[in-house]
């Protein structure tokens, strides 16, 4: 597992959507609205209508299927995309025809009320896909959008007929919001087509309105992060999205270190998958508990923690803010819990379904006193798995509160993830203590300076714990000035000497040069394929992307001393920039920051560093 | 998991020095404690004790059990992962007026929703005695405290109220100088499947004193407590002569002997009675305030809950090892 998996990621500079309907279902306008509105925004588009033959083929049938292709993206693209990101099916018959073309962990939407008995016999299924596990490969979105377009037009006095020519606008309503689309354009189009027809006019822009709402309620984030395949390494694989490969990693970690998994968690967007992941496994013996709030979800850990389990808590940033007195708890009583946080835009209540990495701060000194903790970052989907996994050892093996970062854009998008076989993953090794003689809570090892794990059950090794400051031993209650300044600094040493475990940070690219493009988390496959591209144009361009971020691997000073420049880059405004400086201090550092709730594209990056390759000094960016 | 060790109060006592007040009541709820749990036939490593912040919240320091000094307000939500994590175990909260009512309120009516098997013991002081005498979520509407000079303006709660307004399944109410009524008490919630809650009164002698005088007292105790016991008349006063009856639908006091009145008239306590009606006016009643087990009710608990899905779960799917995990569903290999 250590290492990087040498793949090459293409991030998603570019979406590719097909729409599918029945010939009459209104696809190709659809297609071509949601076409024009972001060759509006900017975008090059490229797209590929595919009629059926007949002008009115009979509705529902395969034949009848009408699609459209549509690929969007910020720089100069050529055909409409090969493997669709989403695919939208109006009805059975759209699905059976255009599933092929749509990746496992891709997203699929359906109007759900489509899919009757009729429809299905159509169509050519037995039983209804929606329900008999076939799509579980997909993110399946099943909207109800022949309901719901009805429901929104009820009071304009339209039959029936009339009301569900809407549904395609509902539909285009919900693209629309997905991918931050406005809804200006189709509505200034509405009132050219439909001049004298005040009320279709209504009704279509009432069906979008509806959809674009039903989608920010639904909280829909794309799935957009993509792989090719012909790059991956030798081995089996199945495409995972990052969300469920977090969960399954805390399961195969629970497995190794022989623990049942406790999961305390609170739903928040964009981190309910991991809880909706993990309470379908109760059979591994994973116990998932939702909590009645933040606070819950992490303290219900730190019991379990407590009681013998590994226990995990996962979140985004505002539910961070709310555990970190706990996370404090856990640090002083020093118990083995794990904190995800998959990130989102901030701050406050901020952008739900937009991806940032402004929580890193947060993460690294959002607590009261001084009480470190390990930070970590997964910086890729299928590199959920294996940072989960290694929170998981880090934590049980060094007695720590660990913090794993991950964010909106990895933990939802997907990509091939070479399967881990249980017996080939390290080895986690628990401190149960066993000769009770003179034991002691706050007895170390000398190496880690890791406490015992002793929990209710284990007979002669009672004791307490609480936040209060601890005499270094004993773990009684000591408030003096000695032994205060004595364990604030075991505990940070204890920390700091996690670093030994830790991988060295690898440089991709040029080992030596000019510049260093250093990232942290999900930026990696953006700044990989743009560290790819400076390489190929000659220039000694290397990239150090961090899993770890506290303690920082033991050989990043020397990477750094390789370059001349080194150039931070973030999706916030240069949190990980303010870290480095004051921790690796003696380099010309600059930034390159995106605060957007966007990811980054290969083009800005390689844009920026040129400017700095050609740049005499530093500069602030 | 049940203990075949033998104890006495004094193996319940850890060695650390006890930090209260001298003449707080909380010592009388750690020796009712410590008293009870040699009876509760459980080992010493399966006990844990749970607490928040607060002058109560040192209570875990003393046990020689296993036991974990919380946050403020957070200990009900500790508790709950401790016994999730391993049900087997006797799990004890201790909170306060302000851990377990104000800023840990949430937790409490949800765990007590849930029914997690818990015993939860409210020392309630009606005043906030660490942070130096303010007024709680149970201070009384005019107490000058020092966070309210004129008067607090807050109405307070009626934890059992509260208790069963969160569907509560055990409430028992007990005086904080009734060492003996609590230790009972407190080896009836431990027997008790369920969330039992325990409202002891607790007196508070430095910011809050004799808040209680009124019920606890020896003298104006039997006008003024009734201390309930299943399947018995609600009969209490200094001559045992007062009782509860039904007048409607209110509680009424009368005298035995007068107006007609006979022991026939007066109410049989039956705690048990899933119906929480007449347990809400028991709770409601002032003159005189009801003690003892007020409602005990048994229903599937949570943890019960918890495992039993887990385990029809593992019963109804196919035994399957990790490995055999990831790669059912869609793979695919690439040389």
């Amino acid at each position: 597992m250590d290492g990087k998996i040498s793949h090459k990621a293409s991030t998603a500079d570019s979406v590719v959507i097909r729409f599918a309907g029945d010939s009459g279902d209104g696809m190709q306008l659809t297609g071509t609205q949601f076409a024009d509105t972001s060759a509006l925004m900017g975008n090059d588009v490229a797209t590929f209508p595919n009629y059926p033959a007949e002008i009115r083929a009979p509705q529902g049938s395969l034949f009848g299927v009408s699609g459209f292709q549509v690929q969007i993206a910020d720089h100069d693209i050529t055909t409409p995309g090969d493997d669709l990101d989403l695919l939208v099916a109006m009805n059975p018959a759209a699905l059976k025809t255009n599933i092929k073309d749509l990746p496992p962990g891709k997203m699929l939407i359906v109007d759900a009320d489509s899919f009757t008995a009729k429809n299905l016999k159509k169509a050519g299924y037995e039983t209804n896909p929606l329900e008999d596990g076939s799509l579980d490969a997909y993110r399946v979105i099943a909207v109800p959008v022949t309901t719901n377009t009805r429901n929104a037009l009820l009071d304009l006095g339209l039959d029936n007929k009339s009301m569900l020519r809407s549904r395609n606008m509902y539909t285009l309503g919900i693209i629309y919001w997905i991918y931050g689309r406005s809804l200006d354009h189709t509505i200034a189009f509405f009132h050219k087509k439909f001049k004298n027809k005040p009320k279709v006019i209504e009704a279509n822009t009432r069906a979008l309105r509806a959809g674009n709402i039903y989608a920010e309620n639904l909280e829909l984030i794309p799935t957009t992060y993509q792989v090719r395949p012909a790059h991956l390494g030798k081995g089996r694989y199945r495409i995972i999205m990052g969300n469920t490969a977090t969960a399954w990693g805390f399961i195969a970690a629970a497995k190794k270190a022989g623990k049942e998994l406790f999961l305390g968690s609170y739903p928040i967007t964009p981190a309910s998958d991991i809880l909706h992941e993990l309470v379908k496994h109760p059979h591994f013996r994973v116990k998932a508990f939702q909590a009645e709030d933040e606070i819950a979800g992490v303290t219900s850990a730190i019991g379990a923690a407590f009681a013998g389990d590994l226990a995990i808590t996962t979140t985004s940033g505002p539910g961070l803010a709310l555990k970190g007195e706990a996370i404090g708890l856990a640090m002083m009583t020093e118990l083995p819990i794990v904190i995800v946080d998959v990130q989102r835009g901030g701050p406050s209540t901020g952008m739900p379904t937009k991806t940032e990495q402004s929580d890193l701060l947060q993460a690294l000194y959002g607590r009261n006193g001084e009480s470190p903790i390990v930070v970590m970052a997964a910086h890729s989907p299928a590199d959920c798995f294996d940072m989960a996994f290694r929170a998981s050892k880090i934590a049980l093996e060094h007695m720590t509160p660990v913090l794993l970062l991950t964010d909106g854009y990895i933990a939802n998008g997907s990509e091939p993830w070479r399967i881990e076989k249980l017996a080939d993953l390290p080895e986690i090794k628990t401190r149960e203590p066993e000769n009770r003689d003179n034991w002691m809570p706050y007895r170390r090892d000398k190496e880690t300076l890791a406490r015992d794990w002793a929990y209710p059950g284990m007979a002669g090794f009672e004791h307490r714990v609480g936040g209060l400051e601890k005499e270094e031993g004993s773990g009684n209650v000591n408030m003096q000035p000695l032994n205060h300044e004595e364990m604030v600094r075991i505990r940070a040493e204890k920390v700091r000497r996690v670093a030994k475990d830790l991988p060295r940070l690898e440089v991709e690219g040029a080992r030596e040069g000019e510049l260093l493009v250093v990232g942290w988390g999900g930026t990696y496959g953006a700044l990989h394929s743009a560290v790819q591209n400076m390489q190929s144009t000659g220039r000694k361009v290397g990239l150090a992307h961090f899993n770890y971020i506290h303690p920082m691997p033991e050989n990043t000073a020397d990477v750094f001393a390789r370059f001349d420049k080194i150039v931070v880059c973030e999706l916030n405004t240069g949190q990980f920039f303010k870290v480095l400086q004051f921790e690796q201090p003696g380099h010309k550092y600059y930034k390159y920051n995106k605060i957007q709730g966007l990811p980054f594209t290969v083009t800005e990056l390689t844009n920026r560093f040129n400017q700095i390759l050609a740049s005499g000094h530093t500069i602030e960016a | 998991m049940t203990g075949e060790k033998k104890y006495t109060y004094k193996d319940m006592a850890s060695d650390q020095e006890v930090r209260w007040c001298p003449g707080c009541d909380d010592y009388v709820i750690l020796r009712s404690v410590q008293k009870a749990l040699p009876e509760i036939g459980r080992n010493r490593e399966d006990i844990v004790f749970i607490s928040g912040i607060g002058c109560s919240s040192r209570f875990p320091y003393y046990m020689n059990t296993y036991g974990i000094h919380g946050i403020h307000g957070r200990a009900a939500a500790i508790a709950t992962g401790v016994k999730l994590a391993n049900p087997e175990l006797s799990v004890w909260v201790i909170t306060g007026d302000g851990d377990g009512l104000a800023i840990g309120g949430n937790h409490t009516i949800h765990v007590i929703r849930r029914n997690v098997d818990l015993n939860i013991i409210l020392f309630n002081n009606e005043i906030y005695g660490l942070t130096k005498g303010q007024f709680s979520p149970t201070s009384l509407l005019g107490q000058r405290t020092k966070s309210s000079p004129f008067g607090n303006i807050q109405p307070p709660f009626n934890p059992g109220e509260l208790v069963l307004g969160s569907n509560g399944r055990f409430f028992a109410r007990v005086s904080g100088n009734s060492a003996k009524e609590m230790a009972s008490i407190f080896i009836e919630a431990e027997k008790f499947k369920g969330a039992a809650f325990i409202e002891v009164l607790q007196n508070c002698v430095i910011f809050n004193d004799g808040a209680f005088d009124k019920y606890n007292d020896k003298k104006t105790r039997p006008d003024n407590q009734l201390y309930l016991e299943h399947g018995q008349k609600m009969i209490f006063g200094a001559e045992r002569n007062k009782g509860l009856r039904l007048n409607g639908l209110k509680l009424e006091v009368v005298t035995i002997g007068e107006n007609g009145i006979t022991e026939d008239d007066i109410l049989v306590h039956d705690a048990h009675n899933p119906d929480p009606t007449l347990h809400f006016m028991l709770v409601r009643l002032e003159s005189p305030i009801v003690t003892g087990i007020i409602r005990a009710v048994e229903e599937p608990t949570f943890d019960q809950r918890f495992t039993q899905q887990m385990e029809a779960r593992m019963a109804a799917v196919k035994e399957m090892s990790f490995d055999e995990f990831v790669m059912a569903g869609e793979t695919f290999e690439l040389e």
